[in-house]
């Protein structure tokens, strides 16, 4: 890079310094209390050399990376570790050692670690069902997590009408959970594709807060009509599934949803690598480029939304189902707005429309602040930088999106690339 | 009858403050065509730096009245800034990227702002002092229109009116209406556009700040997570109106006000918040640019 | 024989402004015509409507892909996917390439149309999607290699350099297989060589692969060397048609071109 004009930057930095403390000075500096109408005031001084300090360093940084950005946009950012792994030398190994610990993973580790495992399982599948809406189609949907709260639903009130039946007829209730598995994901599938019909002339914008506005009902509906959901409280004491007929202790039993788990993510994973190299893949992927060199070249836009609404709503169905069975409780609460943004940021910061980056945005967005626990309080604002961060440095995500190479074999020259 | 004027009293007021903030968003949408999701923070951070100031002013004994001059002016102040460094952080580096892009930087900026208030003060509920001058005149109708929401929709008239004559016969309002309609041809004859960007955050933060101290002190309280919901609300209201429009905005404020007044009182207030979403969607369904938005034949 | 393409005094207006105003077109099966005119004169609009972008004020548009008479279609308003699957494909004048697939990706987007599969069959890829997908690759690279881009394959679009995203976008619409294909502006932005390439791809397609072509363009050489006939539009109306030469030396179209 150029020769740096050390003056200039050091006035900027300090000019940064000086509005940070001006900008920050009432919130950091000053709390308030009122305690019977009155008012007390701490006076926190210690936070102006910490505001003055870190921002005069962060203004050096931001305006190198921003400069670093604008030089070396649109070139190849450097994968070593993804190159490496493209060998099947490296590779093969790499995949035995994933799938050794993955298949010894509950045994090995206590039930509360399975249990968070099994949050990372659920959110994947979640990633990648919004994946499909988000990354591919590039439609922000904002209300996904009505989605997953009809799956959890579909099994919940399953459970609470049919239970007592199943009970009488004498079939066990663990049956109920394979049941409950389809019949949930046919049903997000359906109340995706209805929810969408009437919405889908939507323009970009119009179409995030109606999505937004339909998730808020959705919870609002849940908990306000009682006597069909049970209210806020929710419905409890969900079975667990069975194994073969019996009735299996919790610990045992959360190693099994774990496996369940784990099956229908490496389902999905399967499921969805077939879609995006597909026709309707395709055409999610050029509607997200340019929706009208898309339409112009033969796509039928409506349909192609519709599509990625319901084949997008159908994982949160499965992810429903496998909430309600890991944790027997549900309510409303699980499924508010912050939810649906939980598991965009799952999206965002792994990378849209890839597969390993969801994967590795579950595993980030969960694991992190289970074992930071001393983190808890900044998670959010970690996670809400970290978005912003993540679009004007790496819009890719963590793994970006790679495209599908072919090889062609060209009479005398040999396989082309 | 009483009752139909009360309810719609207070959907009045209520729109008032959606258009306080609203307009926000209606500006921004217009120039930078994104959702400024953060704007509801920027309310609520205008609020409590209200109330700390107001606050310290008042246990010192400054009279009320002066009280509320200076807390309102600071509370416009530091939105003002924040409105501005977030606008030069978040979103100018991405002025060239998709909408997704900004549009979910915004988001991000909008958990960010909540977090921050929330470790820098509390996330309890903070109680909320009544600064407003208390009118003699309105004893009698007190039920109707109590001192809190006369002094409500008096100052958004005088906003609305002010802004209005900014917008029609000062050079910036012209500038901000030309960058509106096509950016590149504004920078061409010698607007500056980021100067025009920055106004534009200034006046959203501004009367955003002022909805925040009024509906705080009329409410008595505040915490760090008002400006969500809020921001939320009053971002329906401006796609109701048809985002982008600044009539619009104000109507599609009033329209929402009323409804969710009048949908409490007479259907069911478990569903007062739904009610917003509710008509959203059915406002979007018959006409889909909003009441006021126009159709656009997007150039290609 | 009807023309393949028959505009009815069609008229396109945004608010105030008349950007097409009654203007008459009509194509025959094989030929190469060109629509000219000074900026901002309507041409781009007048492929919006045709294409289904724009729905036209009034007037008609009528085509015939077959070439027995009696058989037109009106396709005033439809949507533009289902005018390109009628056999119109276009290229845009600021190009709208899928710009962070490869070169490949986009022209099998462009087959999109002449796909079977359904969704169901691609989730599960049964073995006739993954026969079709197969097929889908090979044709598509024969048509980068027709359009001499083949060694692109495999490039994201947004890397190409810019007279090959041009090709591009040609080469997208030709994987539509039209009958008629509009091209706005292909020159634009070409060095003399890579325009003397985009002449013989033109006539290509043409001869070869029996697609009517309408153009428009400011280049006048390239203009005056492909085209078998001209129309020449002003502030949205027609002001001129006719054989090159006649339009060399027609006295109105110097007048718009130089502008009083
Ligand atoms: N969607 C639209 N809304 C409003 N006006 C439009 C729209 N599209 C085009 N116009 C106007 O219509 C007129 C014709 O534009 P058009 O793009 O068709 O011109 P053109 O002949 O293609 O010019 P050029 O040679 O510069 O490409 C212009 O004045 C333009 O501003
Ligand atoms: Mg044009």
């Amino acid at each position: 890079m150029h020769n740096i004009d050390w003056k200039k930057e050091l006035k900027q930095s300090t000019l940064a310094a000086l509005w940070f403390i001006f900008l920050t000075f009432p919130l950091m500096v000053m709390k308030v209390a009122i305690i019977q109408g009155q008012a007390t005031i701490t006076w926190r001084w210690y936070n102006v050399p910490v505001v003055a300090v870190t921002f005069f360093i962060l203004s050096f940084v931001w305006r190198y990376m921003l400069e670093r950005r604008n030089f070396t946009q649109k070139k190849e950012s450097k994968d070593i570790l993804g190159k490496l792994l493209a060998q099947p030398k490296y590779s093969r190994p790499a995949i035995i050692a994933l799938a050794v610990f993955l298949l010894a993973f509950p045994f090995a580790f206590s039930m509360y670690q399975t249990n968070v495992m099994i949050s990372v399982l659920i959110y994947i599948i979640l990633g990648l069902g919004l994946n499909i809406v988000v990354g591919y189609g590039g439609l922000l949907h904002l209300g996904y997590a009505a989605f997953y709260a009809m799956g959890a639903y579909s099994y919940g009130l399953f459970f609470t009408y049919m239970g007592p039946k199943f009970i009488e007829w004498g079939i066990n209730t663990g049956l109920m959970f394979w049941i409950a598995i389809p019949a949930a994901a046919i049903l997000s599938l359906v109340f995706g594709f209805i929810v969408c019909l009437p919405v889908i002339r939507l323009r970009g914008d119009y179409l995030a807060i109606v999505t937004l506005a339909f998730g808020e009902i959705t919870r609002m509906f849940l908990q306000n009509e009682g006597q069909i959901t049970l209210g806020p409280s929710g419905v409890s004491q969900i079975p667990r599934p069975w194994l073969l007929g019996m009735k299996i202790t919790p610990v045992f039993a959360a190693k099994y949803v774990y496996f369940i788990a784990l099956v229908l993510v490496i389902i999905s994973i399967k499921v969805v690598k077939n879609l995006e190299d597909s026709k309707i893949g395709r055409a999610w992927e050029a509607m997200r480029d340019d929706d009208i060199a898309a339409q112009s070249m033969g796509i039928d836009l409506t349909r192609a939304k519709l599509a990625s609404f319901a084949v997008g709503a159908l994982w949160a169905g499965f992810a429903g189902v496998l909430l309600a069975a890991k944790t027997t409780f549900i309510n409303p609460e699980s499924f508010t707005l912050w939810e649906s943004i939980i598991i965009l940021c799952v999206v965002v910061l792994g990378g849209m429309g890839s597969i390993p980056g969801v994967i590795v945005g579950s595993v980030l967005m969960i694991m992190l602040p289970e074992y930071f626990r001393s983190f808890a309080e900044y998670r959010m604002l970690i996670f809400g930088l970290a978005l912003v961060l993540m679009m004007i440095f790496r819009q890719g995500g963590i793994i970006p999106r790679k495209r599908k190479q072919h090889t062609f074999e060209v009479e005398g020259e040999g396989a082309v690339k | 009858m009483e009752y139909f004027i009360q309810l719609f009293m207070s959907g009045t007021v209520k729109g008032s403050i959606y258009a306080l903030i609203a307009l926000g968003y209606a500006m921004v949408y217009g120039i930078i065509q994104l959702i400024n999701f953060a704007h509801g923070e920027i309310y609520m951070i205008g609020a409590f730096t209200a109330l700390i100031i107001g606050a310290t002013m008042a246990s010192a004994g400054v009279p009320t009245g002066l009280v509320l001059v200076v807390a309102l002016i600071s509370a416009m102040v530091w939105a003002a800034a924040y409105g501005v460094t977030l606008e030069k952080i978040a979103y100018k580096p991405l002025r060239n990227s998709p909408r997704l892009s900004a549009l979910i930087s915004a988001i991000g900026m909008s958990i960010f702002l909540q977090n921050y208030v929330l470790l820098a003060q509390t996330s309890n509920f903070v109680p909320y002092p009544n600064w407003v001058p208390q009118f003699a005149f309105l004893e009698d109708i007190k039920g109707i229109l109590n001192s809190n929401q006369f002094f409500i929709l008096l100052t958004t008239a005088v906003v609305m009116v002010l802004f209005t004559l900014m917008i029609r016969y000062t050079k910036m309002g012209k500038a901000m209406r030309a960058t509106a309609q096509d950016k590149a041809m504004a920078q061409l004859v010698g607007i500056n556009v980021n100067q025009v960007i920055s106004v534009t955050f200034v006046l959203g933060s501004v009367t955003a700040a002022l909805g925040g101290v009024l509906i705080c002190s009329y409410m008595g309280q505040i915490n760090y997570y008002i400006g969500f919901i809020a921001g939320i609300k009053a971002f329906v209201a401006a796609v109701l109106g048809g985002i982008g429009s600044i009539p619009g905005a104000v109507l599609g404020s009033f329209v929402l006000g009323w409804t969710e007044s009048l949908g409490a009182g007479y259907l069911s207030s478990d569903y007062e918040d739904a009610f917003a979403f509710v008509i959203l969607i059915i406002i979007l369904l018959v006409r889909p640019s909003g009441l006021l938005g126009k159709k656009e034949i997007k150039k290609v | 024989m009807k023309p393949i393409l028959d505009v009815k005094d069609m008229s396109m207006v945004f608010g105030g402004l008349r950007a097409v105003d009654k203007v008459n077109i009509h194509i025959d099966k094989g030929e190469i015509v060109a629509l000219i005119g000074p900026n901002g004169a309507g041409k781009t609009t007048f492929f919006n409507c045709i294409t289904g972008v724009y729905t036209p004020t009034e007037g008609e548009i009528l085509i015939s892909r077959s070439d027995n008479s009696g058989d037109q279609k009106k396709i005033n308003g439809l949507k533009p996917n289902v005018i390109n699957n009628m056999g119109l494909a276009r290229t845009f004048q600021n190009i709208r390439l899928f710009s962070s697939m490869t070169v490949l990706e986009n022209v099998m987007i462009g087959r999109h149309h002449a796909l079977k599969s359904s969704i169901l069959g691609s989730i599960f890829r049964v073995k006739s999607t993954r026969e079709e997908e197969e097929r889908l690759i090979h044709e598509s690279y024969g048509i980068l290699k027709k359009i001499g881009l083949e060694k692109f394959v495999n490039e994201q679009a947004q890397n190409l350099p810019y007279g090959a995203q041009r090709r591009l976008e040609i080469a997208r619409a030709m994987a539509t297989d039209p009958f008629l294909l509009l091209l706005d502006e292909p020159a634009a932005g070409m060095n003399p060589q890579e325009t003397r390439e985009l002449v013989d791809t033109i006539n290509f397609i043409r001869d070869e692969e029996n697609i009517t072509i309408l153009l428009i363009e400011h280049d006048m050489s390239l203009v005056m060397t492909l085209s078998e006939r001209i129309y020449v539009v002003d502030y949205g109306q027609l002001i001129a048609e006719g054989a090159p030469e006649e339009i060399k030396a027609n006295p109105d179209v110097i007048k718009a071109y130089l502008g009083e």
